[in-house]
Formats: structure tokens, C-alpha cells, sequence
């Protein structure tokens, strides 16, 4: 059970982070569940890059056990994309609540339906 | 030290610096004129490496970009398929670009023009990138790329409903990346390699192991809300809805398409054959969704009220065939579904580009396009002659009329039915496009016999800038109706070569 | 003129006049002189291609690949010979008819009118020429898209449920029916070319072979077999002309001529022999009922229109025989039809257009104020019944004898039985035109001839069903070219 910690903690991120975004009708919640959603896939990536006793690839004659500096690299470049998501979702959170005055999901929708009945 | 040796590197890049200088030069003017002048270089690029690809040695030109060889180094991969999806994306690109000059003058704010052409240029990066890198991680950065900026690109839209539909897409497509990244990173562990060949090379070795088909599960679920495969397609019609014309156009055209194309990549190159279709359902699963798309999504288009919508639901149906080809998993139907790809590209991004002429010849001057519903185009005939026959002619290549290029793609898929002997997919593959007709048919009666509203006979059919290169789509959906040397020829060849190295 | 550039212009010109139709649209009498020009210059190049023909040549032409293996490609024998011939033949007669139609009648977007005319003509003319299935497929659908403005010309309610039901008939069978079955035909050939003594591999084992044809035959609907009729009566909501030209001539025709060319060069006749009792039935029935549906039909193109469907099958049920003569008595009803019910519908449109009468029970005593007019419809009715000296007596006569040498003696019954359903519903008109009085509240509304163009165009249909039987030497080396053991 236990060697399978990281894993666990990454199925519980991925489907916590689903589960916010089908449950919740708030906007800003559901932008919260997209990031612990993308949060997993960090974890998933990280944790098998590391070795026990291993240190950064940095060439020196006492280490000689190193981790694959791969994964942080593309997860360096997944947290970038995951914090423009954030940033857009944000954003579009804003105009969406300048533009009708909520930011409910249900709100909105019967916003949308008064005015368009089809 | 050659031009022509850095195209595959070019084809990107050049796109990726339209855009920031984009912005930085702050003048919608100015813009219009880097972004479209990157994207015909990019169309050249993708011309160039087309002629290439007919005399590289194995139909494959490998680009390391920085000069760091392949697997260690990001490999930029150019095949038959991926060379045939840059020429579909940079063309329509180069096209529908001129194209929005005119028609965002009326649907978005003139100061935010140059913010248009900057993520324009960037999603034309992240579709290219998608097609050409040969690096699995990579293709997840471009697919960020192209999707972000396609967000913000409908949210542009005026209708405030945009928004909504932009905040829908961005949810879903992030789900969606999110998985294809999960996918990918179970392949990462199992293999070591992130690039595709490699991987291709290594998953043998490990092909019946749990998480390689954790993987294919994730990646088929990713990439199936990306390319809105029936049951994950709720964000298409909203975005494609509200988004303003030109983007709606230039999306349908490439960005499902693309999509498809990581697919067939993911399936052919790194899986193979063995692998997708005969350890999992997956056939099966891909048939029926496809044919409920085929089918639920076109009869759902028959009672819509808007234009736009009518078609974009008339894209998921689309999609199917597509699908449809790829899960008979062989030469002829991997044939349908790219010659799809292409054909309903141009076929769709034809009609789209007429409507959006519509909407705009139909406004006062000055005043924002309204929607495009029914009621609005009652004897559009007599009004927009032009526009009206154009989109006639989309839709008769979305029914499969021969004459056009729906009926190339459909001769192949049926020819692919008839080869595994399954005769009641092909009765359903020609009842689906009787749906079709319906729904253009709504509109050639609408538009055709209705009356014009009173007060509203006079002409006005859209500008000529925004009638041009619509009709040069339409005159491209006969053309390839007829004389498929082009597109059949390539789409054979890549459907080959793509069978060949699945197995 | 070389016959491959007399193929090139006999399809690119209705394309050319349709063009110069359009752009004359201001000026109607310069639009009608292109009509004319186009038509006449039309016959004369598909003229060019009868000699060669003749002499046993079967000139080609090739485009481009449709698909890799696939053509498009024309080729000249004697069957799309004939059928192009009436085509082009009876256009002439046909855009005399139109003007006098159109501009007595006053109708609106004349040059839609004309310029959808020309390119129907251009696309039956590219199917008769066709050298293989796809070609003639695509032209096909050309065909029935083109004739869809035609039919909803008037625009009313009417016009468009006609419409609607026609192109769904049209589209649904071909698309749902024909297609496969070209599909299939060359997933198993692996070409859809004709050639003489059909192209589907002999050792092909027989039930796939069957399915094949049932397959491909149930498509061939256009010729309006039943219960796939319903298209042609609505598609009477047409003007005359339309009716006239098109479905009794090019449409229809088309369909009939697409099942005689599928039975000889895709299958072959020997191929067939057992697979076609289901036709003869089927087409057996439609020729009776149909008959009967006429006999009961009071508006007189609707009349006329049934009698079509019935007529058609005629040429079906030749086919079914199998018989080489009562092929070669197919081949020739397509043509003694032609020029009997363009005629019947002249008639029809011109009874419309000078005396405003649409039903058979109004038409009393006419014959005394239209006598052209009705001896021309005589004329057409007669050769229909089947009754020499007109076109329509030989065409039956070698059917009957086709059906006598292979002793099928059901189509015998039903051949005989419908010459009398054909004079029932025939003859009381003539009767009633003739020999009836005027009824009171025509006495009220006296009118005259109908337009003179009219008027000319179906005095030259009708002496034409003379001409056919007394001058029929081309014809019979045309068709004996066809099937050549025929006689």
C-alpha cells in the first residue's frame, strides 16, 4: 500500500479535480478543480523521476546517484500552461460576470434561455 | 547551409513570430499585414515540404531542431499524412486570414483587432506544431498553444454567449489536454522516450503491460473531446455558434482536423495496429459512436433554427464518418477518413465563410451582423444569389453529391465497407447523408422560395473581399470533387504508409 | 470536325449556351435566338458522331481520373447514339415550344427556365455518352439536381411539396440504390466500364451475381417503376415544357436507358438469363396498373403521365425478356415513346395555354377549335395504343415477338391486356375532342388555336412518329449494331 503512496494521492487528486468541475455550477470553483485536476498529472510525472538518494544531475565526483531531470522539465512546462489556463479562465470569469451579472452556471443558463427561448 | 533544408523548422516558427510582433506593433493594420504575410510563407513552407516529401528517401524528411539527433532532441517529423494536414491548415490559414480583414471590422472592437491577428498567429503555430513535431510531449505544448488562443479567439465573439461558450470549450479542451498529457506520461514510463518513433520502436516490448493501455484509454478519451467525437462534443456547436465568422470558419476547418490527425498518429505510429485493434474494443466502441454521430448529430441539425449552429452540428455528424473510417482499420478506410479530413475542411470552412459573408451583407452599416436564423433568410436567393448558391454547393458535397468532394470520401468509405463485407454499414452510411439532405434542403427552401421580408427585396450581397475566397473554396469543392489526383493520391499514399508502420 | 472534338462540343455546348442564356437574360428575344442557336448547332455536332457510329467506330474521349482507376471518359455506341439523338433532336422542337409556352403564359424567371433547360440537356447528353458507371452516376445526379429548379419553376406550395418529393425519390433511390451498386460492381470488376458482353467476371458465382443485379436494378428507379412511380406524377406540377421535354424524354429516358445499358454491357445478357423473373413481374404489374390509374385520372397530364409510367415499363419489361429481339424492341420504344408523348404533352400544354383546360372531362368538342392540335395528339395517342402506321407499332411488335421466341407468355398477357387499357384511356379524349359538342360554357369563351411556335413544334413531333415508321433504316442499324443477333 504504502509504495504506492504517490499514486493513490494522484488517482485522489485527478478524480477530486473531475468531480469539482462536473459537481460544482460555480465558475471560479470549477476553475479550482480544473488546476487540482492538473495538479495530479504534476504529481504523476514527478514522483517516478525521483530516486531515493539521488540528487540533481549536477556532475560531481562524490554523487553517483543522479534523478531524470526530464520529467521537471516538461512539468516545468506544464505548470506554465496550467497557470495560463488559470489566467484565461480567470479572465473569461470576469467578462462572463460584467456580461450577466453571475457567475452560476444554472444563473446563466436561465439567462440564456430568457433571452433565447430556442 | 539551405532555406530549403529548414522548411520543417520555418513552417512553425515563422507563424510563432508573427504573433508577438503582433502585439508589439499595435495597429490592426500592421498586424494583419505580419500575420498574413507569415501564414502565406507558411502555406509556401507547406508546399515546399509536400514537393520534398515526393523524393525523400522513405516519404519521411527528420528535422532535429538545435541539431540535437533524434530521440534526445525534439524531432520535427514530416510524412505523407503530416505534410497533407499542413497544406490543409496553412491554406486555410492564408485564406481565411484576407478573409477576416473585412469581416471583423463589423463583429469586433477596432482596437482589439491586432490582439485577433496575434492569436490567430498562434493558433496557426500550435496547429502546425501539433502536425509536424515528432515529440509527444511537444504535441501536448502545441496542443495548449493552438487551444488557449482558440479561447480567446471565440470569446472575441460579440454575443456575450461567446463567453459562456468560450469558458465551456476552455473547461472541456483542458480536461481533454489533461488526459492526452496523463496518456502520454504512462507511455513516458513505459517506454523512456518521448519521441514517436522511438516510442513506436519500444512499446513492443512492453505492449501487453496495464498502463500502456491505461494510456491508449486516456489519450483516446483526450483526443476524442478534442475532436468532438459524439458523446464528448457539447462545447463544438456553442463555440462555433457565437465565435465571430472568420474564426468560426478557419476552427472548423483545421482544428478537428488536427485532432483526428493526432489520433490516426497516436493509433498507427506509436500503438500500431495489433495494438488498438485487437487488444481492446476499440473498433467497436469507434464504429457505434461514430454512427450515432452520423446519425444523432445530423437529425439534431435538421431542427435548428440558426445557420451556424445548424452547421456545426452538421460537423459533429461530419466527424463521424471520419471516426467511421478509422475504425475499419485498413487502407481504404484510413483513406476516407484523411480524404475527409481534407474535404470536410474545405467544404465546411466554404460554408462557414459564406455565412459569415451573410451575416454582414445582411446588417446595416455599422450595425453588428445579427444571427443567421431562419426567419432572416427568407428569399436570401434573391439577395445574395452568390452567397446563397455557395452554400447550396457546400452542402451538397456534406450530402456526398458526386461532382463534389463529400462523394470521393464516401466512394471510399463504402469501398472500405464492402471490403469487410459489412453491408448494412454501407445502407447506413448512405441513409446518414439522406439526413443530410434534409437539412440543406431546409435551407435551398427557406432560402430559395420563401419571400424576402418586406422592405427587404434590394440586393446586398456581401463585399467582394469577403466573397472571394469563400468562392474559391467552393470552386475547390468541385474541383476536388473531379479531379482528386491531389487529395486521393496523397491520402492513399499516407494511409499506406501508415499501415505499413503499424505493423 | 474529328468525332472526339464533336464529343467535346456536344457537352460543352449546352454548358456555353447556358452561359450566354444567362447573360442575355435582359434581352428575351436575343435569349431565345442563343436557345435556338445552341439547340440546332447541338443536333448538328451530335449528327457528326452518327456516321462513324454507324460505320462501326465507337469514338472516345477521355477527360481525367475521377478516381485513381476511375475515368472520366465518353464513349459512343450505338444506344447513347439514339438516345442522344433524341435529345438533341427534340430540344429544336422542344425551344420552339418553350417560347410560345413561356411568353403565352407569361411565366416568371424565364431564363432560369432556359438556362436550367440547357444544362439538363448537357447532362442527359454526357449520360448517354458516358463509357462507365461513375461518369454516368455523376451526371445522373447532375441531372435530377438541374431539373429540380425546373420543377418547382411556379414557386407555389404546390410546386415545392412536388419538388420535395421528387428529389427525395430521385436522390433517395439513386444515392441509397444506384451508388452501392456501382460501388459494388467495381469492388468486383475492379472497373465500371461498358463493354460489349458485360464486364462482371463469368465465373462470378451465380447468387452474388443475382443480389448484384436485384441491387442494381432496384435503382434504376427513374424509369418510374412502381411503387417508385410517385416522383413523375408529382414532378407534373413542371410547366409543359418541362413535363414535355423532360419526363417523357431526358429524365426518364435516362433511367431506362441507364437499366438497357447495365443489362447489355455490365452484365450481359447470357448473365442474366433466370435473374430477371422478379422484373418481369414487377414491371408486368406496373405496366397494368398504371394503365388503370390512367383510365381513372381526370387532370390530362396526369393522364399523360401514368401512361408514362406504364410506357416505360414496356421498355423494362423488353429488357427482362431477355430475348435479343425484344432488347432491340426496347431500344426502339425508347424512341417511338419519345417522339409519341412529346407530342401528347405539345398537346396538352397547348390546350392549357389557348383554352386555359387542364382536365380530360372539359374537353369537349375542342377538336373543333384546336384541329391541329388535336390531330397531333391523335397521332401520339394512336402510336402509343400501338397502332401502325406509327413509331409506336414496331416497338411493340418486336417486344411481342421477343417475349413469343422465349415463351413468356405472362409478358405476352400483359402486353396485349395494356393495348387495350392504352386505347381505353386514349381514345374516349380523341372521341370526346371530335365528336362531342361544345358544352354550354365554352360556347361563352371562344378561343382559338394555341401560339403559332407551339403549334409547329408539335406538328414536327407528330410528323416525326410518321417519319419513324416509314423512314426507320438508321434507327434499326443503330440497333441492330446493339444487339447483334437481334434478326
Amino acid at each position: 500500500m504504502l509504495e504506492h503512496f504517490s499514486h493513490i494521492v494522484t488517482v485522489f487528486l485527478l478524480v477530486a479535480g473531475l468531480f469539482i468541475i462536473v459537481a460544482r455550477g460555480n465558475l471560479i470553483k470549477k476553475l479550482v478543480g480544473l488546476s487540482i485536476l492538473q495538479t495530479s498529472v504534476y504529481l504523476l510525472y514527478i514522483a517516478p523521476g525521483k530516486l531515493l538518494g539521488g540528487t540533481a544531475p549536477i556532475l560531481a565526483p562524490q554523487f553517483s546517484i543522479y534523478s531524470n531531470p526530464l520529467p521537471h522539465v516538461l512539468i516545468l512546462t506544464a505548470i506554465v500552461v496550467g497557470v495560463a489556463t488559470l489566467a484565461l479562465g480567470l479572465a473569461l470569469a470576469v467578462r462572463i460576470r460584467e456580461a450577466y451579472g453571475s457567475i452560476e452556471e444554472d444563473e446563466i443558463l436561465a439567462l440564456d434561455r430568457a433571452e433565447d427561448p430556442a | 547551409m539551405s532555406l530549403a533544408l529548414h522548411l520543417p523548422a520555418l513552417q512553425v516558427v515563422l507563424p510563432l513570430i508573427s504573433a508577438p510582433l503582433a502585439v508589439l506593433l499595435r495597429h490592426g493594420g500592421l498586424a494583419f499585414a505580419t500575420v498574413t504575410a507569415a501564414a502565406w510563407t507558411a502555406f509556401a513552407c507547406a508546399i515546399g515540404l509536400w514537393l520534398q516529401i515526393g523524393q525523400a528517401e522513405g516519404g519521411v524528411i527528420s528535422y532535429a531542431i538545435g541539431n540535437w539527433p533524434p530521440p534526445w532532441g525534439i524531432e520535427y517529423r514530416v510524412d505523407r499524412l503530416a505534410s497533407f494536414v499542413l497544406l490543409l491548415v496553412s491554406g486555410m490559414a492564408a485564406l481565411v486570414l484576407p478573409w477576416s480583414r473585412a469581416s471583423i471590422e463589423r463583429e469586433i472592437p477596432r482596437d482589439l483587432h491586432y490582439l485577433y491577428y496575434a492569436m490567430f498567429g498562434l493558433c496557426l503555430t500550435g496547429l502546425l506544431g501539433i502536425t509536424i513535431t515528432g515529440d509527444a510531449f511537444n504535441i501536448f505544448v502545441f496542443l495548449e498553444i493552438s487551444s488557449l488562443s482558440s479561447y480567446v479567439l471565440i470569446a472575441l465573439g460579440r454575443d456575450r454567449r461567446a463567453l459562456t461558450a468560450a469558458y465551456q470549450y476552455l473547461i472541456m479542451g483542458s480536461i481533454g489536454a489533461t488526459f492526452i498529457v496523463i496518456g502520454i506520461g504512462f507511455l513516458y514510463l513505459m517506454t523512456g522516450t518521448l519521441n514517436l518513433a522511438d516510442m513506436a520502436l519500444r512499446i513492443r516490448e512492453v505492449e501487453n503491460t496495464r498502463p500502456v493501455l491505461v494510456a491508449l484509454a486516456f489519450l483516446t478519451v483526450g483526443i476524442s473531446l478534442k475532436l468532438a467525437l459524439f458523446p464528448l462534443h457539447q462545447w463544438l456547436p456553442s463555440a462555433y455558434t457565437y465565435a465571430p465568422s472568420a474564426v468560426t470558419a478557419f476552427l472548423a476547418a483545421t482544428a478537428t482536423k488536427v485532432s483526428v490527425y493526432v489520433l490516426i498518429r497516436f493509433y498507427f505510429t506509436v500503438f500500431g495496429e495489433s495494438l488498438v485493434f485487437d487488444k481492446l474494443p476499440l473498433p467497436q466502441i469507434m464504429l457505434w459512436l461514430s454512427l450515432i454521430a452520423m446519425f444523432g448529430a445530423s437529425a439534431i441539425a435538421i431542427f435548428q433554427d440558426n445557420l451556424k449552429r445548424l452547421f456545426a452540428y452538421s460537423s459533429v455528424g461530419q466527424v463521424g464518418y471520419i471516426t467511421l473510417g478509422l475504425s475499419f482499420d485498413s487502407v481504404n478506410g484510413l483513406t476516407a477518413s484523411i480524404v475527409h479530413l481534407f474535404n470536410h475542411g474545405i467544404a465546411k470552412g466554404a460554408i462557414f465563410l459564406l455565412i459569415g459573408g451573410l451575416v454582414i451583407g445582411m446588417a446595416k452599416a455599422g450595425a453588428v451582423p445579427p444571427a443567421p436564423t431562419f426567419d432572416r433568410l427568407a428569399g436570401l436567393a434573391k439577395r445574395m444569389p452568390l452567397t446563397s448558391f455557395g452554400i447550396v454547393i457546400g452542402g451538397l458535397s456534406l450530402i456526398g453529391v458526386p461532382g463534389t468532394v463529400g462523394f470521393v470520401s464516401k466512394w471510399y468509405l463504402i469501398v472500405a465497407a464492402l471490403e469487410k463485407d459489412q453491408f448494412w454499414l454501407v445502407g447506413a452510411i448512405l441513409l446518414s447523408s439522406l439526413l443530410a439532405v434534409a437539412y440543406v434542403w431546409r435551407f435551398v427552401e427557406v432560402a430559395y422560395f420563401r419571400a424576402p421580408p418586406v422592405g427587404q427585396e434590394a440586393r446586398c450581397e456581401a463585399p467582394l473581399a469577403l466573397l472571394l475566397p469563400a468562392w474559391l473554396l467552393v470552386i475547390a469543392t468541385i474541383w476536388f470533387g473531379l479531379d482528386t489526383s491531389l487529395t486521393v493520391g496523397s491520402a492513399l499514399d499516407a494511409a499506406q504508409q501508415m499501415v505499413k508502420s503499424g505493423r | 470536325m474529328s468525332a472526339e472534338t464533336a464529343i467535346l462540343a456536344s457537352l460543352l455546348l449546352p454548358l456555353i449556351g447556358a452561359l450566354g442564356i444567362a447573360l442575355a437574360g435582359q434581352a428575351p428575344n436575343l435569349r431565345e435566338g442563343i436557345t435556338l442557336a445552341t439547340s440546332a448547332l447541338l443536333f448538328v455536332c451530335v449528327a457528326q458522331l452518327l456516321a462513324p457510329v454507324l460505320a462501326g467506330m465507337r469514338p472516345e474521349l477521355l477527360l481525367f481520373e475521377l478516381l485513381p482507376g476511375l475515368p472520366m471518359a465518353f464513349r459512343v455506341e450505338p444506344l447513347g447514339m439514339i438516345f442522344a439523338l433524341i435529345a438533341s433532336g427534340l430540344w429544336i422542337v422542344n425551344s420552339v415550344y418553350s417560347i410560345g409556352y413561356m411568353r403565352g403564359n407569361r411565366e416568371k424567371n424565364q431564363t432560369r427556365f432556359y438556362v436550367c433547360f440547357a444544362l439538363a440537356i448537357g447532362s442527359a447528353l454526357a449520360i448517354a455518352f458516358a463509357a462507365n458507371l461513375l461518369t454516368l452516376f455523376l451526371f445522373y445526379e447532375v441531372l435530377t439536381l438541374i431539373t429540380y429548379p425546373l420543377v418547382t419553376h411556379a414557386g407555389t406550395d404546390k410546386a415545392r411539396a412536388g419538388g420535395r418529393t421528387y428529389l427525395a425519390i430521385l436522390m433517395g433511390t439513386s444515392v441509397v440504390f444506384l451508388l452501392p451498386a456501382v460501388i459494388y460492381v467495381w469492388h468486383l470488376a475492379g472497373t465500371t466500364e461498358f463493354r460489349a458482353g458485360g464486364i462482371l467476371p463469368t465465373a462470378m458465382d451465380k447468387g452474388r451475381s443475382r443480389s448484384c443485379w436485384r441491387c442494381s436494378c432496384s435503382v434504376r428507379r427513374r424509369p418510374a417503376l412502381m411503387p417508385f412511380h410517385r416522383w413523375l406524377p408529382a414532378a407534373m406540377v413542371a410547366p409543359t415544357p418541362v413535363s414535355a421535354l423532360l419526363h417523357a424524354v431526358a429524365v426518364v429516358k435516362a433511367g431506362v436507358f441507364t437499366v438497357v445499358k447495365v443489362a447489355v454491357y455490365v452484365f450481359g445478357l447470357d448473365q442474366l438469363s433466370g435473374a430477371t423473373d422478379w422484373l418481369i413481374a414487377m414491371s408486368g404489374f406496373t405496366i397494368v396498373a398504371a394503365s388503370v390509374v390512367a383510365l381513372y385520372a381526370d387532370n390530362l397530364k396526369r393522364r399523360l403521365a401514368y401512361s408514362t409510367v406504364s410506357q416505360l415499363s414496356y421498355v423494362v419489361l423488353g429488357v427482362a425478356i431477355l430475348a435479343p429481339l425484344s432488347v432491340a424492341g426496347a431500344a426502339l420504344h425508347i424512341v417511338a415513346h419519345a417522339f409519341s408523348k412529346i407530342t401528347l404533352f405539345f398537346a396538352a400544354g397547348a390546350i392549357y395555354t389557348a383554352a386555359h383546360k387542364t382536365e380530360v372531362s372539359q374537353l369537349n368538342g375542342i377538336g373543333r377549335r384546336m384541329p391541329w392540335t388535336m390531330a397531333a395528339f391523335s397521332v401520339g395517342a394512336l402510336s402509343l395504343i400501338g397502332i401502325p402506321p406509327f413509331a409506336g407499332g414496331f416497338s411493340k411488335i418486336y417486344i411481342l415477338s421477343g417475349a413469343m421466341a422465349q415463351a413468356q407468355w405472362f409478358a405476352l398477357g400483359v402486353i396485349l391486356i395494356s393495348t387495350l387499357l392504352n386505347a381505353a384511356y386514349f381514345l374516349p379524349i380523341i372521341h370526346a375532342a371530335f365528336f362531342k359538342p361544345l358544352r354550354a360554357d365554352d360556347l361563352a369563351h371562344p378561343h382559338g388555336e394555341a401560339p403559332l411556335p407551339m403549334v409547329l413544334a408539335l406538328m414536327t413531333s407528330a410528323g416525326g412518329t410518321v417519319a419513324l415508321f416509314f423512314f426507320s433504316a438508321p434507327l434499326l442499324q443503330l440497333v441492330r449494331q446493339l444487339v447483334p443477333n437481334a434478326w
